[in-house]
């Protein structure tokens, strides 16, 4: 049997893997948008622990959305680093500044 | 046996994730990052939700991660520079990563929440996932769902017109201006002044 | 009764707005048609009131015509208490009013603002008759400052010019300063009893004469001698006393019917009014009586010998005026109201008269002001020159003129007068005597005696004024004269005034009434009291320096040098107002403009607070590097955080 706490802590886990590859691949928009996609399979990972462990399918449904979020989210991220290199020759985030205050 | 599958997939996951944020080469990291998606769909599996599980093989590793796949290989990105500052950044990466596990963890193992020990119980053998989630989803969440259909409309029309460009020098039709074209659009007739022939006799009176 | 005495407040204001409003279309003779006619309407109803009242069978009139707010048991109403004592100032409001009406028509007959004049002129007789007929503190309060603005509008009729545009705006802020302690002593008066009305108020004072009122926790003061106290401020603001007189000798920058009428004959004598109507109430209030005694007394002497240097004609007849005034106040200050009231009555004609006079002369001279360019005019304008000599009799006293009778009743009755300072008040009203002839027939001497100074061009034109502006000099002329005689028995020690309540009577003319025998034995006593020597001194002093022996003025002046500076200066009143008060109030403005509100409120707290908005911005701004990163380093940041904090209060509890 698998205890609840053995995916809410591979959860944990994921999830902090997600962060620190945001923090390590600062510069590559593609790299940034994958760190993401890991820190959302970290939350569905909790989600569907929790349904299965309450038995409640709700949880699930949830996961459903998040992925369909998700999804949409990728989709135009990439777009937009499409738009991006067409534009800059470069997805280097580095040199991305046009939002400076 | 559960245990043991539910292990040896997770460190594989975990595996995964890690190369995903370490390696030099985006391809490489998309594929681990495939291969992630891979061991989550098997860890959700195990716990019954098999819709989820075959829609995140279906629809990341099918749809998602070609699409970065296919990202990555069209851009022409030298990766060199993109891993400028990594071993610069990765204490600080690590330490976060640490912070954060450990705040986690004692949430997740203090008494308080009382999770330690909770045992997932076992699906039952008639257990029917994809039923349930459907009904559920076609009743009580009919009108999030439609609206998640929606972003999904919107996320294409906003793809498609972001990347699309009209190329210069390329020929193609207006199909708008053909049809509606009449004869003004295609006949003109002009007056002229009758001109006196050249060289001739005109230029000799001159 | 009611309806009559609605038209006579009402006619004047019905023609005050045909005038003012309707003037371009019913032009100069329409204005003054309907004006002297709504005045004289409202003059013939008056004189059948004070008819009815004294002689016929009309009864004392009190009543509420209007209520128009209540606030708990205060209310607020428009009403009329018709008395003798209201009755005779109605009739000499409306007589006065009558006469510079007509008088009006030649002095102003070549002003472009003719009807704008004539609608003033009955909107003042309108508040004016409001001011004297109403029957509470409230309605009177609001005529008050009616006539006030009247007076404002008037001083500043030809506001184009300069002086007049200042005259009017010290009349007004002077007033304030009067009006504002009216204001106070009425809210003090309605505090303690709880009522406006004259009738109720006068019943609550004398039930409870001994409230006590706390002023700024400086002890326990009478609250009748507060009130009475501020309003007699009122009243030295309105009737230009000292030391809110100032206003008053400026306000000759308006026309002369105008200085006839409002600031000779009935405005200014509102505050007389005012203290011998509220006498049941002052009655309770010796200290109140010895602070009107002694402003009375002062003024009448102080500003009498401002009289003798001025220059200007009509600011002779001013300072005359302040003096005359404060004669009655004086009177008032004995509790010999009657006497204050009755002076009031006779000095509104002679002053009135004097005033047109005046303008007689000054229209003749095509408006030359200064005496130094008259003289000799006896021959040019012989009835100018006798309506004046007789009201100039009538101003210094001359036996068996009006102003004798009412000028020896006060004198007399001052002497008799009780408290601590009732005798100096006495010998200062006694050397006014002397006084008031000397600048009087020093004017009459200028003017009308003496060698010939008058500009040569003006003199080509020099004729007797129309008969609009000598009728009403004849009309006045008369009362000067003969009013005295059958009046002053009755009216000051008789019971007219005390028959109906009207007033109350003090010790000293009680004590004067149970002496009088009669007008013949009255005339006989003042020859054997000073006053009469007096004016006769100062009527040789004149006929001295001013005929007699011109060149001994000189001799005469030269030690007397700095007592003419200091009256030349008005005792230095003008100085102290405007360089200290007006100047100093101006530079505290100017401070906390150029300081509080420029620097604090808008440097440092509007402007700073968007500077500081700016700055804060600007230094924030350093954070929004533009770096997907670092938004993204403070959103996990932030969730650290949030978690820790999570954590950490769940550990604490």
């Amino acid at each position: 049997m698998i205890e609840l706490s053995d995916y809410l802590i591979l959860g944990a886990l994921l999830f902090s893997l997600g962060v620190a590859g945001v923090f390590l691949n600062r510069k590559n928009v593609i790299l940034l948008l994958m760190c993401i996609e890991l820190i959302l399979l970290a939350v569905n990972i909790n989600l569907i622990g929790f349904s299965a462990y309450l038995g409640d399918v709700a949880g699930q449904v949830f996961v459903f959305f998040i992925l369909t979020v998700a999804a949409a989210e990728a989709a135009i991220g990439l777009a937009i680093v499409v738009v991006l290199f067409r534009s800059r020759g470069d997805i280097n985030v580095a040199a991305l500044d046009a939002m400076r205050g | 046996m559960e245990q043991a599958v539910f292990y040896l997939f997770a460190a594989i996951l975990l595996f995964a994730a890690t190369m995903v944020i370490t390696v030099r080469n985006p391809v490489q990291a998309a594929l681990f990052l495939v291969l992630a998606f891979f061991n989550a769909a098997v860890l959700w599996v195990l716990v019954g939700a098999e819709f989820l599980g075959i829609a995140l093989v279906v629809v990341y590793v099918g749809a998602v991660m070609v699409l970065f796949l296919f990202v990555v290989m069209m851009l022409d990105i030298t990766a060199a520079p993109m891993r400028e500052g990594f071993a610069r950044y990765l204490p600080v990466g690590i330490l976060v990563a640490v912070l954060m596990v450990l705040q986690l963890g004692v949430v997740i193992l203090s008494d308080d929440v009382a999770l330690v020990g909770g045992l997932i119980p076992e699906p039952a053998a008639d257990a029917d996932n994809i039923r349930a989630i459907g009904t559920v989803l076609y009743t009580v969440y009919v009108y999030p769902f439609e609206i998640a259909a929606v972003i999904l409309l919107v996320a294409i029309v906003a793809a498609i017109t972001l990347t699309l460009r009209r190329r210069q020098g390329t020929k193609h039709q207006n199909i708008e201006e053909q049809l509606s074209a009449n004869k003004a659009n295609r006949l003109r007739v002009l007056k002229m002044e009758a001109e006196p022939r050249q060289g001739g006799e005109g230029a000799e009176r001159q | 009764m009611e309806t009559v005495l609605l038209t006579i407040v009402l006619l004047p204001l019905l023609a005050a707005l045909i005038a003012g409003l309707g003037g371009p279309w019913i032009g100069r003779a329409g204005a003054h048609t309907v004006t002297i006619l709504g005045v004289a309407a409202s003059c013939a109803l008056s004189v059948w009131v004070l008819h009815g009242l004294v002689w016929g069978d009309l009864e004392r009139f009190d009543a509420t015509i209007y209520t128009w707010a209540a606030i708990g048991d205060l209310t607020f109403e428009i009403g009329f208490l018709v008395d003798r004592l209201t009755a005779v100032m109605m009739t000499t409001v409306t007589f006065v009013s009558l006469m510079v009406h007509i008088y009006t028509i030649g002095y102003m007959h070549d002003d472009p603002g003719y009807q704008r004049f004539f609608s003033y002129i009955a909107l003042f007789t309108f508040a004016m008759l409001m001011l004297v007929m109403s029957n509470n503190l409230l309605q009177l309060f609001f005529a008050w400052e009616a006539v006030g603005l009247v007076s404002y509008l008037l001083i500043g009729f030809w506001f184009t010019r300069e002086s007049a545009i200042f005259a009017n705006l010290k009349a007004f802020l002077v007033n304030r300063v009067g009006d504002l302690g009216l204001l106070l002593g009425i809210a003090v008066l309605a505090a303690g009893f709880g009522t406006l009305h004259y009738g109720e108020l006068f019943e609550a004072v004398a039930a409870a004469p001994d409230q006590t009122v706390n002023l700024l926790g400086a002890g326990e003061w009478s609250l009748i001698t507060v009130a009475c106290i501020l309003i007699f401020i009122g009243c030295m603001g309105k009737s230009a006393q000292m030391p809110l007189h100032v206003w008053l000798p400026d306000s000759m920058e308006g026309p002369t019917p105008i200085s006839a009428l409002i600031h000779a004959a009935t405005m200014v004598t509102a505050g007389i009014f005012l203290v011998a109507r509220l006498s049941p109430v002052y009655e309770y209030s010796a200290v109140a009586l010895t602070v009107v005694l002694v402003v009375g007394a002062l003024t009448a002497f102080l500003m009498g010998l401002i009289g003798l240097v001025q220059n200007d004609i009509k600011r002779v007849v001013a300072y005359s005026t302040l003096s005359q005034l404060g004669y009655m106040t004086a009177a008032l200050g004995a509790s010999a109201y009657a006497a204050g009231i009755y002076h009031l009555f006779t000095h509104a004609f002679f002053k009135a008269l004097l005033f047109l006079g005046a303008g007689s002369v000054i229209i003749a001279l095509h408006h030359e002001q200064d005496m130094r360019k008259m003289g000799g005019l006896a021959r040019h304008m012989p009835v100018t020159y006798l309506t004046m000599l007789l009201g100039t009799l009538a101003l210094v006293g001359f036996p068996a003129f009006s102003g004798f009778f009412s000028k020896d009743a006060i004198i007399e009755s001052v002497g008799y007068a009780a408290g601590p300072f009732a005798s100096a008040a006495y010998w200062l009203l006694v050397l006014s005597v002397f006084v008031t002839a000397l600048y009087s027939f020093r004017l009459l001497f200028l003017v009308f005696h003496g060698d010939d100074r008058v500009d040569p061009h003006a003199k080509a034109h020099l004729h007797e004024s129309p008969w609009v502006v000598t009728l009403p000099l004849v009309l006045l002329a008369i009362p000067s004269v003969i009013i005295g005689w059958p009046t002053v028995g009755p009216m000051v020690f008789g019971d007219f005034f005390l028959q109906d309540g009207s007033m109350m009577r003090g010790e000293a003319l009680s004590t004067l009434a149970v002496g009088y025998t009669g007008v013949a034995g009255f005339i006989a006593h003042a020859f054997v009291t000073p006053p009469l020597y007096l004016a006769f001194l100062g009527f040789v002093a004149a006929w001295y320096f001013y005929i007699f022996r011109p060149e001994q003025r000189e001799a005469v002046r030269g030690p007397l040098r700095p007592l003419e500076v200091v009256l030349e200066r008005k005792y230095g009143f003008d100085w102290l107002y405007i360089d200290v008060f007006a100047a100093g109030s101006r530079a505290v403005a100017r401070g906390l403009w150029k300081g509080g509100d420029g620097a604090v409120i808008d440097d440092g707290l509007v402007n700073g607070t968007a500077r500081v908005v700016g700055q804060v911005a600007g230094a924030v701004r350093q954070l929004q590097t533009g770096y997907l990163y670092h938004y993204a380093f403070a959103m996990i940041v932030a969730v650290l955080l949030l978690v820790a904090f999570f954590v950490v209060r769940t550990m604490m509890v």
